[in-house]
């Protein structure tokens, strides 16, 4: 992977490049939370933050968006029109999220919504420090080396930009002044003592590579689940933070004033009463409980098996923002608290 | 019907196909027959499995799965059975012959009917069960020479009650393939076939399927499942070759949307037919 070297005084200028490339999108604080927002004065941005409410999948899979629409004379798709979208900012989990999304919709067969939003899309990495809720480390996604079309790890005096694609070179390409490909030997020796230090800051481990087996025995423990189940608001917020969530439901709207319909997609989610209702009303998922399964076998145990990587990516929204507390760290702890026997167990 | 999808530009490219008949088949379900409007795309109405489904759109309305009930070897028109029962079926109920709807597929796994040739193949249906497994008989009608012994039994609650009742009733007098048909109750007292349900038909075929060359094929409303496996298995059926096919929620057919996912399986691609086996390992199944 091609690096070089961007001086922190040139950083300013290299947000004017990308903004000439394309929109520019990057953190912003709101109220009490951080989210992507159209960046058009460049004081807003702020890279000190540990997470957005809702990760990049705004920018490929939005909340609500027509896919298609109607009138006399036919149907015809909404695909995006071509431009460039430019996000900056994006952490290593953000971007691992990107690549789960990217299995799903542009696997054979190939989401045309999603893979022109994705096409449109520029990603421009970041580096982070974790919080304690930050689970990165155990879902392997701390590191990210594919995925972004380039990468900057802020250090003291400068940003070591990594390049992660040919139109992340020709961003750099651009502008060859603003960066420099000789790293000398001590600004690797400052990259590797951040490095380390990040690596110690992180708080919270939970084995997840043992969850298949754990979630596929403890399956049919109703009293477990109840737990959670009791509890869940069936908000569907954690799917919404969710950065790997990708579920929608399709709806028609018809248009007042003519014989137009547009047809939209929304995010759904797996935990709201709906999900698994068929015509007639029959509910294949009628509780709390059984919706929440569906979330948690899904992430811990199905996508491990099909994908070897849980469909997690640690990024801790779920635990930041689920108003009853539940979320990955605490029903992967209950279930390796249920299996704490009395009887010792034999190592083998 | 496009049946690799994977080679589309929108994998969700839908087609207008023409109402060109209906019917009544009971108070609540209608058979539906179309063809589709453009010559290219009729072409190639035939290009689908029996036990794949359709996904109709009506613009305003939304889009809605649906069984295919028709026999790709007679490739002419596509026919469903459909049954009112919500805001889709509403609207559909609503259209008459001439009128259009959008399709698009088809989609799902269904049934392997090369695997079978030379096979048993007992058909197990009951009520709305009944649609996607007419797909299977007029195939193997058509194909009888290639497959073994055939029986077909169906079960609905009344006589009123049993879809596609004209054609069973035919397909009973023609013989190629063995029918047996029965009703849980006959409060007309003209119902001249066997009267209990599905299960009790079972004596009928008892000793007479070879269980180690031998595929069943089942769908029916949930209750049923347990019952008949339960005959299948004193049987001695491999449970790999009990197959059945499955209803779920969904909203694209091709495994993005996630409403049909079952443990680590979405019903649309993966689906609509398990076999036992995949029952036991996913008990959220049926």
């Amino acid at each position: 992977m091609k690096t070089y070297k961007l001086m922190k005084e040139d950083f300013p200028q290299f947000l004017s490049l990308l903004q000439e490339k394309g929109n520019l999108y990057g953190p912003v604080k709101s109220k009490n939370h951080y989210s992507f927002e159209k960046i058009d004065d460049l004081s807003k941005l702020t890279f000190d933050y540990t997470r957005t409410l809702m990760g990049l999948k705004k920018f490929v899979t939005p909340p609500k968006y027509k896919v298609k629409h109607f009138d006399k004379s036919g149907s015809e798709d909404v695909i995006p029109e071509d431009e460039t979208n430019i996000v900056i900012g994006a952490h290593p989990c953000d971007i691992h999220a990107m690549k789960i999304l990217d299995k799903l919709f542009l696997g054979q067969i190939k989401d045309p919504y999603y893979k022109k939003r994705r096409e449109n899309l520029v990603i421009v990495g970041h580096s982070c420090l974790p919080d304690e809720n930050c689970l990165c480390t155990s879902t392997g996604t701390d590191m990210v080396s594919d995925g972004f079309d380039l990468f900057l790890t802020e250090l003291q005096d400068f940003y070591l930009v990594w390049v992660g694609s040919s139109k992340g070179l020709f961003i750099i390409m651009s502008s060859e002044d603003l960066f420099n490909d000789k790293i000398e030997m001590c600004d690797i020796a400052e990259y590797t003592s951040w490095q380390e230090n990040r690596q110690n800051s992180f708080k919270t481990t939970i084995p997840f590579h043992l969850m298949p087996d754990i979630v596929h025995l403890i399956y049919e423990e109703d009293e477990l689940w109840d737990q959670f189940g009791e509890k869940c608001l069936s908000c569907g917020t954690c799917s919404l933070v969710c950065p790997t969530c990708n579920c929608f439901n399709v709806e028609d709207k018809i248009l007042i004033h003519a014989d137009e319909v547009v047809r939209e997609r929304m995010l759904d989610s797996c935990t709201l009463p709906y999900y698994s209702v068929v015509a007639g009303d029959h509910d294949f998922r009628p509780d709390r409980t059984k919706r929440l399964k569906l979330y948690y076998t899904h992430k811990l145990k199905e996508y491990i098996g099909k994908w070897g990587q849980p469909a997690c990516v640690g990024c801790g929204r779920c635990v930041t923002y689920c108003p009853v507390g539940i979320n990955v760290k605490t029903v992967s702890n209950a279930f390796y608290e249920a299996i704490q026997c009395v009887r010792e167990v034999k190592k083998i | 019907m496009i049946s690799d999808r994977t080679k589309l530009e929108n994998p969700y490219e839908d087609h207008l196909a023409t109402i060109i008949d209906y019917r009544d088949l009971t108070s609540d379900t209608r058979y539906y027959k179309l063809k589709f409007v453009e010559p290219e795309v009729q072409e190639h109405t035939g290009d689908y499995k029996p036990g794949q489904f359709a996904m109709f759109s009506i613009p305003g309305v939304g889009e809605a799965p649906f069984s295919i009930s028709s026999t790709p070897t007679r490739p002419a028109f596509l026919e469903f059975g459909i049954r009112k029962v919500g805001s889709f079926t509403d609207a559909l109920f609503k259209k008459k012959e001439g009128d259009t709807v959008y399709i698009r597929g088809p989609y799902g796994n269904g049934f392997d009917m090369k695997s079978m040739e030379g096979k048993d193949i007992v058909i197990v249906s009951g009520g709305l069960g009944a649609v996607p497994l007419r797909s299977v008989l007029l195939y193997l009608e058509d194909k009888r020479e290639l497959y073994n012994n055939v029986f077909f039994l169906n079960g609905a609650r009344t006589p009123e009650d049993m879809l596609f009742k004209e054609d069973f009733l035919a397909m009973h007098a023609r013989e190629i393939i063995e029918t047996h048909l029965t009703v849980d109750k006959d409060p007309t007292g003209e119902w001249k076939h066997n009267v209990g349900v599905v299960t009790t038909l079972f004596e009928k075929i008892n000793g007479r399927v070879d269980k180690d060359n031998a595929y069943a094929l089942i769908c029916g409303p949930p209750v049923m499942y347990k019952f008949v496996i339960k005959e299948l298995l004193k049987m001695e059926f491999s449970k790999k070759n009990i197959l059945m096919t499955l209803e779920r929620r969904m909203k694209c057919g091709q495994g993005h949307c996630g409403h049909c996912a079952i443990h680590g399986v979405y019903t649309c691609l993966d689906g609509p037919v398990f076999n036992y086996w995949d029952y036991e390992r996913m008990v959220e199944l049926i």
